[in-house]
């Protein structure tokens, strides 16, 4: 670091490189300096507090592979892409139909988000697990009919639970998103002969995506987080496995412990995926693409490590 | 039905039908009233200029042509159907969107700002209608829309997106879009308004080489040069309806109307 102050400080008696390149020194951030030394002064006394602490830290690497943990993380994976694609599919259906002309679907459509957003998730999930009191039997005339506690499987119940819920919010998201979209674009579409159903699948979606994503990617998140909820409909998926090993194995905190950095290490995976969807769907939209993280990582170690005069 | 429709359109292309006969035309937005009685009549082959003061009604009315807006009472036809509706014996129809579709798919709109998809380069944008539309392969498709931006001077632009064009380019890709659905009928809402002066021009050429080609043009504009150049007929709106109508150069050069006068006035 004092090395480069000692580059740049002072008068600097190095010809400029050409008539009109600008070599100025450019405004030093000493508060930058200051404010990352006290940052990592915090975080090590942090660290250090749980150190030291009456937790038994060598649990978690003995349990991080194991194979109750992975199923655990398959099982909640699983659980989350699914009650996705029936959240982000149901929400789009449910936004076009609020946004109908027609007032029997746009009514549908507002009851349904009016119910499903309105009560917790754990209490659909229970009513979904106890519809068995209402419907003893499925019947599907000729294709389908079982009792109804043998079709409605725990993984069944999760889902409904976790995905119709989700719908109700994906919904706003993507009305948001289509309302986003400027109205020449359905004019112009319109004009060239396009019907509506053509119009919102070709024209609008496309770019109602870039209003739609980021939200979406919020979604996921959290719906990776909820899904520790299904333990209560006897879905057993990596909190239900974390807890069991704990109270087996009698390190029940240190399995939290372990679930939080799985939870953690499937989020950020899902944040980087989040970022190249935006990137896509951001096509056409600005002259240059934003930057990948690895490109903006060395922007950011280049501007540091070197006064921007001079690294242009 | 479908079906039916786009064969009757194929075969009334008689130069005796007007491409667009207006009788009485009447539109509201609430309250308030913006097209109060339009009769004209636009020729086929012709370069027919609305000019006006904003707010008097013109962008409206060529809106009414392809049924972007309903009108409110008298009659509209292009080639010689009802827009709109299906009259059946005294009664009328509403029709359904999907015949409205049909019908718009033989005229071809230019708007003020464009409204190209940004999300699609320059050839897929002219590419995205007569594949989707009209059912042609895509290979085919392709193939026309590079002769068409190479007719509006934009071939080597086919794989930019609209945020890498200027206006001045952008609009003649919305014209060349337009144009792959081999349209009857041309409608231009101030084509040239949002764009830079000096981007005017190369917009103005590329439909002069249009109206030398023969399509029938319906051109909103305030373009007093263009329009004295290039039209065959002139009218003047105000207030929602016609106040003057005649051959270009002599509205312009010599208007009858004091109206007519304060505006050309103003703008000349």
């Amino acid at each position: 670091m004092t090395s480069d102050i000692d580059k740049t400080a002072g008068p600097v008696d190095t010809p400029p490189a050409g008539p009109g390149t600008i070599k100025a020194i450019p405004v030093r951030h000493y508060g930058r300096y200051v404010s990352a030394v006290i940052a990592i002064g915090i975080l090590v006394a942090i660290v250090y507090a749980f150190g030291q602490g009456k937790i038994n830290w060598h649990a978690v690497p003995d349990y991080f592979f194991d194979h109750r943990i992975l199923t655990g993380v398959y099982k909640t994976l699983l659980l989350t892409v699914l009650s996705m694609v029936i959240g982000i599919v149901g929400g789009i259906g449910l936004a076009v139909m609020r946004l109908s002309k027609n007032p029997v679907t746009s009514s549908i459509a507002w009851f349904y988000i009016w119910f499903f957003r309105g009560t917790p998730v754990l209490v659909q999930l229970f009513l979904w697990f106890n519809l068995g009191l209402v419907f003893e039997y499925i019947n599907l005339g000729p294709i389908y009919k079982n009792y109804w506690s043998d079709f409605m499987t725990p993984l069944l119940t999760a889902l409904l639970g976790l995905g119709l819920n989700e719908a109700a919010y994906m919904a706003e998201i993507c009305r948001a998103g289509l309302l986003a979209v400027d109205e020449g674009q359905t004019e112009a579409s319109h004009a060239l002969g396009m019907s509506h159903a053509k119009t919102l699948r070709r024209i609008v979606i496309p770019q109602a995506m870039r209003v739609i994503v980021p939200p979406t990617g919020n979604e996921v998140i959290n719906m990776l987080k909820t899904t520790s909820l299904v333990a209560a409909v006897q879905y057993p998926e990596l909190f239900r496995y974390a807890q069991d090993i704990g109270q087996n194995s009698g390190a029940p905190v240190e399995m939290y412990f372990l679930a939080a950095a799985w939870y953690l290490i499937m989020t950020s995976v899902l944040s980087v995926g989040q970022y190249y969807v935006e990137r896509y769907y951001a096509r056409g939209s600005s002259r240059a693409l934003p930057p990948t993280p690895l490109q903006k990582i060395r922007a950011n170690v280049l501007s540091i490590g070197r006064p921007k005069g001079a690294a242009a | 039905m479908t079906d039916k429709l786009t064969k009757t359109e194929s075969t009334t292309t008689d130069p005796s039908v007007p491409m667009v006969k207006s009788e009485g035309v009447h539109k509201s937005f609430g309250p308030v009233e913006v097209l109060k009685g339009i009769d004209l009549e636009v020729k086929s082959g012709e370069v027919f200029c609305l000019i006006g003061p904003s707010g008097s009604g013109k962008s409206t009315f060529l809106r009414c042509i392809n049924h972007l807006e309903k009108i409110n009472a008298g009659r509209l036809y292009v080639d010689g159907e009802l827009v709109g509706y299906r009259q059946q014996g005294d009664k009328l129809y509403e029709l359904r969107d999907r015949e409205v579709a049909v019908k718009r798919r033989d005229i071809g709109m230019v708007f003020q700002r464009f409204n190209l998809f940004p999300h699609m380069t320059a050839a897929e944008n002219i590419v995205e209608a007569p594949v989707q539309v009209r059912g042609v392969n895509k290979g085919q498709a392709r193939e026309r829309a590079m002769q068409l931006l190479e007719r509006v001077g934009l071939a080597d632009k086919a794989q930019s997106y609209p945020s890498q064009l200027s206006g001045g380019q952008q609009q003649r890709v919305a014209i060349a879009r337009a144009l792959a659905m081999d349209p009857k009928l041309m409608l231009f809402d101030e084509p040239t308004s949002a764009l830079d002066p000096e981007l005017v021009g190369d917009v103005l050429d590329v439909m002069r080489d249009l109206a030398e080609s023969g399509m029938t043009m319906i051109v909103v504009t305030h373009e007093m040069g263009f329009a004295r150049e290039v039209g065959d007929s002139l009218v003047f709106m105000d207030g929602g309806v016609v106040v003057e109508s005649g051959h270009p150069r002599d509205v312009l050069t010599n208007p009858q109307h004091e109206r007519t006068q304060g505006f050309l006035s103003k703008v000349l």
